[in-house]
């Protein structure tokens, strides 16, 4: 790089086209990459585009020290992901931060008092006995005329069932026992299923000692209770998610229906009043069965009390017939499995076994070891913003950063004159690959633009805009010594370069042990703001060095006209420029 | 513009330029200074923590034509607590609740829209809970922790140890002052005052950087000459780079100054604010750290090394020589030159900046 003329051809400097040809390529790829994928605009976070943000942290309780792990959060998340979506939101998200904090972000148009109700409250596990159940979703699914019990008699689509809510007050669908009774009657059988009435009944289907013998023995007060269920259950339809949201609520000494899946299809059940609490589980886990090659299956202890009442309703439940020798485990009002009853089980230990898969037993193992939600949350924070004062927040920050560019690119141009042009086109070409890679990263890694990441972006001109200066200088002094323009602007290079990338990286070291640490808003903002320091680098590299190369052959910069900001004269040169040239070849290796 | 780009090159020839490590004294004076003011008013007066910290919510309503004291009458009506209301740009108000837990904000959210005959679907609410801010902050100091043992790490390996340490001293130094600040004045200390604060290593980082670099370049190989001292030529770094300096923290300061002023104005106390308020503290800080005590710092570090007190001995030892010889040279005039002799990265001009800034020594301040 000594002297120009030949240094142009020889050195990779002297191919400043190349360059910035490669970062024009570039550019031109992610804004055709952005416009092919469609997302035009950086998703916006909640706190701009309103809606509301929920932070849920989640509490040490005594005696668990290390319950807050990573599985326990991956469980807590999946769980809060299935109570927002039961709210029939489809943008909202349920993620961790941090070790310890999920933070749920459900966007404006949703009932966030609503939503604040599902994620903020502990999820409830319980075991109920099952009372009455229907394979399908009910309402849209014909009523088979098989009473068979096996689940795959149901679920077949009746073309003559114009209206699934009223043909499905016809009961009788799936394995339940009563294919031919009448509401009433089934909501009899249900009183005497709520009595649970210790003595077996004798009768094989709880339909026929229903229609026999149930009514008389019916309260009329019980009668309309189990009346409005019936009604209820009959006009459930699991397959819309808010009325699966809203199924299952109930006292727990109430009968409730309440959806379930099976096999990947929803069932609805009517369950009786809660048996046992899952808090009353002390641990479940699940076991391969090798003996007697049954496969996977949970095996569940009890505490001194859940064990006792287990027996209890195990002993009642073994002498029913399907479906009401079921118990329901209902996590968050749904039920996520129902196993039949053989024997009363006694002793505080139980097996549930039946065709799991691996991964079905631990997910049953990990809900009923942990009463629901393996961990108790606080909301830590809630923030609401209606979109009207997001997006007046957004035009605030856009102000402001408008403002700051403009006041930036006037002190370079008062400062820098004509070199300000390459400072200036920098800066855009920055701000343009900032907000494409932006927009991608929003469908790519659910990367939101929230009011801290604004702000960092806008900090970031400040840094984008210190690299230029850096090197700037740099050149200057390298003229005030007497070289010309174009040597100085090579001489410059390599001492700014390592000026610049020292100091970059300082700054992303702090944005990345921000990110890395920090939670919530924080992140953000550390996110954006080691992103633009590493376009930062990229810009000065492929396009503000090139830029000033291909500039330096000029006329206009290259004899430094006055007002280039590099005239000789104005930055006090020396003049006599011929003596410099020669120590230049001790200084190169140091600047490697 | 002339003038400044005048300065530049008269600072770059070392013509002009500030004794910044002959006068550390004063300034480590100064800093002490500021640091103990910053410590008591820490102690006395406190941080007034935003409702981060204590729990509580805030709530930014629409446009209500409701004054100010009457909306204090029904926020504390509402919630039966404190509250703190401010009048916003835009005829909206901020009203701050302490010690209202997160469940409860609904209500209040609801109440208040009717009093303040707003939609509450136009009122936006924060609420946090008390130890939401405590979390942030404790993250906040693992992540000050880990990036300051990762930049010591970084700066001893890209530069030195003692280049590292004074980085170091001036960083706390930094934060020490934006806290000072931040007690002194009652700025609230919101999350966004920690993001700030916490940018500002960065930032501040940067700086130092830059002088740095330009003073291991300086003094690549000090110990063959016997004309300047260790300190005399870190003096001439930091005026080499001041230009540098101060551009790019008028650059950095700038946009942050926008968010500030009219970001902040606009809406009022806000995120936006508190980042920037705190960026715009600790970025002044920084500055002056970088130049004022990280430097110095370093020269007072180097110097206690045996070959560079060796060299102080030898200069010292010629320039009494030189006195005896001929015209007295006043004592510090040196450090502006251009330590031309002692840096080979600089050698082009060598021998007629040398000269030139010898024959004009008696005019330096």
């Amino acid at each position: 790089m000594a002297a120009p003329k030949k240094g142009r051809s020889a050195s990779a400097q002297s191919k400043p086209g190349r360059a910035l040809a490669l970062i024009l390529i570039a550019l031109v790829a992610l804004t055709g990459g952005m416009f092919a994928s469609g997302h035009t605009t950086p998703r916006l976070g909640i706190d701009l585009a309103g809606g509301t943000s929920i932070t849920l942290t989640a509490i040490n309780e005594p005696g668990q020290p290390n319950a807050i792990n990573k599985t326990n959060m991956d469980t807590a998340v999946e769980i809060m992901n299935r109570r927002v979506n039961g709210l029939g939101v489809s943008e909202a998200e349920v993620q961790t931060q941090g070790n310890e904090n999920i933070i749920v972000n459900i966007p404006k148009g949703t009932d966030s008092e609503e939503a604040r109700d599902q994620v903020g409250t502990t999820a409830k596990l319980y075991f109920r006995p099952v009372l009455q159940s229907q394979v399908g979703s009910g309402a849209t699914e014909n009523p088979t005329a098989s009473p068979s019990t096996s689940p795959s008699g149901s679920g077949s689509p009746s073309p003559s069932s114009s209206d699934g809510k009223d043909e499905a007050t016809e009961p009788g669908a799936g394995d339940s026992a009563s294919p031919s009774s009448s509401a009433t009657s089934q909501g009899r059988a249900l009183t005497d299923a709520l009595k649970a009435d210790p003595t077996p009944s004798g009768s094989g289907s709880a339909s026929a000692k229903a229609s026999d013998d149930a009514s008389p023995s019916a309260t009329p007060s019980a009668d309309a209770a189990t009346q409005a269920i019936q009604a209820k259950f009959a006009a459930l339809d699991c397959n819309d998610p808010k009325q699966r949201a809203e199924a299952g609520k109930g006292k727990t000494t109430d009968v409730v229906v309440a959806c379930g899946q099976d096999n990947g299809s929803w069932s609805k059940f009517v369950l009786g009043p809660v048996g046992v609490d899952g808090t009353e589980v002390e641990k479940a886990q699940a076991l391969l069965d090798t003996q007697s090659g049954t496969g996977w299956q949970v095996v569940m202890d009890f505490d001194s009390k859940g064990a006792d009442k287990f027996a209890d309703i195990t002993g009642q439940l073994a002498t029913q017939t399907s479906p009401q020798n079921e118990f329901a485990i209902v996590l968050d009002d749904e039920v996520v499995s129902h196993p039949y009853v053989q024997a009363a089980v006694t002793g505080g230990k139980a097996e549930i076994s039946g065709s799991f898969t691996q991964e079905e037993a631990q997910n049953l193992a990990n809900m009923l070891s942990y009463g629901a939600l393996p961990l108790t949350f606080k909301e830590s924070s809630v923030t609401t913003v209606s979109p009207a004062l997001g997006g007046e927040q957004l035009q605030a920050g856009l102000i402001a950063g408008a403002i700051g560019l403009a006041l930036v690119v006037i002190y370079l141009v008062v400062y820098y004159r004509g070199l300000s042009l390459i400072a200036i086109a920098s800066l855009l070409v920055s701000a343009v690959l900032t907000y494409v890679i932006m927009a991608l990263l929003g469908p790519t890694i659910n990367f939101a633009l929230n009011l801290p990441a604004v702000c960092g972006a806008i900090v970031a001109i400040g840094i984008t805009a210190d690299s230029f200066i850096v090197y700037f200088e740099r050149v200057r002094d390298e003229i005030r010594e007497g070289r010309t323009l174009r040597p100085a602007v090579e001489r410059a290079w390599p001492r700014a370069r390592r000026t610049i990338l020292v100091s970059d990286f300082v700054s992303f070291l702090s944005a990345a042990v921000l990110f890395i640490v920090t939670v919530g808003k924080v992140q953000g903002f550390a996110f954006t703001l080691g992103l633009t320091t590493v376009l930062d680098v990229v810009v000065v590299f492929f396009f503000t060095k090139p830029l000033l190369t291909l500039l330096a052959r000029t006329k206009f910069f290259g004899n430094g006209h006055s007002w280039s900001g590099l005239d000789p004269k104005r930055l006090g040169a020396r003049p006599p420029l011929r003596r410099t040239r020669r120590p230049v070849v001790p200084a190169d290796p140091k600047e490697a | 513009m002339s003038k400044l780009g005048d300065l530049g090159a008269r600072l770059h020839r070392g013509e002009v330029g500030y004794d910044f490590v002959g006068n550390r004294k004063i300034w480590y004076g100064v800093s002490i200074l500021i640091t103990i003011t910053a410590i008591v008013g820490l102690a006395v007066r406190g941080l007034s923590m935003g409702i981060e910290f204590q729990g509580g919510a805030v709530f930014t309503t629409g446009k209500t034509s409701v004054s100010v004291s009457q909306a204090e009458t029904y926020a504390e009506e509402a919630s039966g607590h404190d509250a703190i209301v401010q009048e916003l740009g835009n005829d909206s108000l901020r009203i701050q609740i302490s010690g209202v837990d997160t469940a409860k904000s609904d209500e209040i959210k609801q109440e208040l829209a009717k009093d303040l005959k707003v939609d509450a679907d136009s009122i936006n609410a924060d609420l946090v809970g008390p130890s939401w801010g405590d979390q942030i902050a404790n993250k906040a100091w693992q992540g000050l922790a880990i990036f300051l043992v990762l930049v010591v790490i970084y700066l001893a390996i890209a530069f030195e140890w003692r280049m590292a340490i004074a980085a170091f001293v001036a960083l706390i130094h930094d934060i020490t002052i934006t806290i000072g600040i931040y007690a002194l004045v009652g700025f609230e200390v919101t999350p966004g005052t920690v993001i700030g604060l916490l940018t500002i290593l960065g930032y501040s980082l940067y700086d130092t950087v830059v002088v740095f670099d330009s003073l291991k370049e300086q003094t690549k190989d000090i110990t063959k000459q016997n004309r300047w001292t260790y300190a005399e030529i870190a003096n001439r770094s930091i005026n080499s780079t001041l230009v540098r300096s101060i551009n790019t923290t008028v650059v950095a300061l700038l946009p942050v100054a926008g968010l500030l002023f009219i970001g902040g104005g606009v809406l009022g106390a806000g995120m936006l604010n508190d980042i920037s308020l705190s960026l715009f503290v600790g970025l002044a800080a920084g500055a002056y750290s970088s130049i004022f005590i990280a430097t110095p710092l370093v020269a007072d570090l180097k110097e206690r090394e045996p070959q560079l007190k060796a060299l102080k001995k030898r200069v010292l030892a010629k320039r009494a020589q030189a006195e005896h010889d001929s015209e007295p040279a006043a004592d510090g005039s040196y450090d502006d030159d251009e330590p031309a002799d002692a840096t080979p990265a600089v050698v082009g001009p060598r021998a007629q900046s040398g000269s030139r800034s010898r024959g004009r020594g008696g005019k330096r301040r």
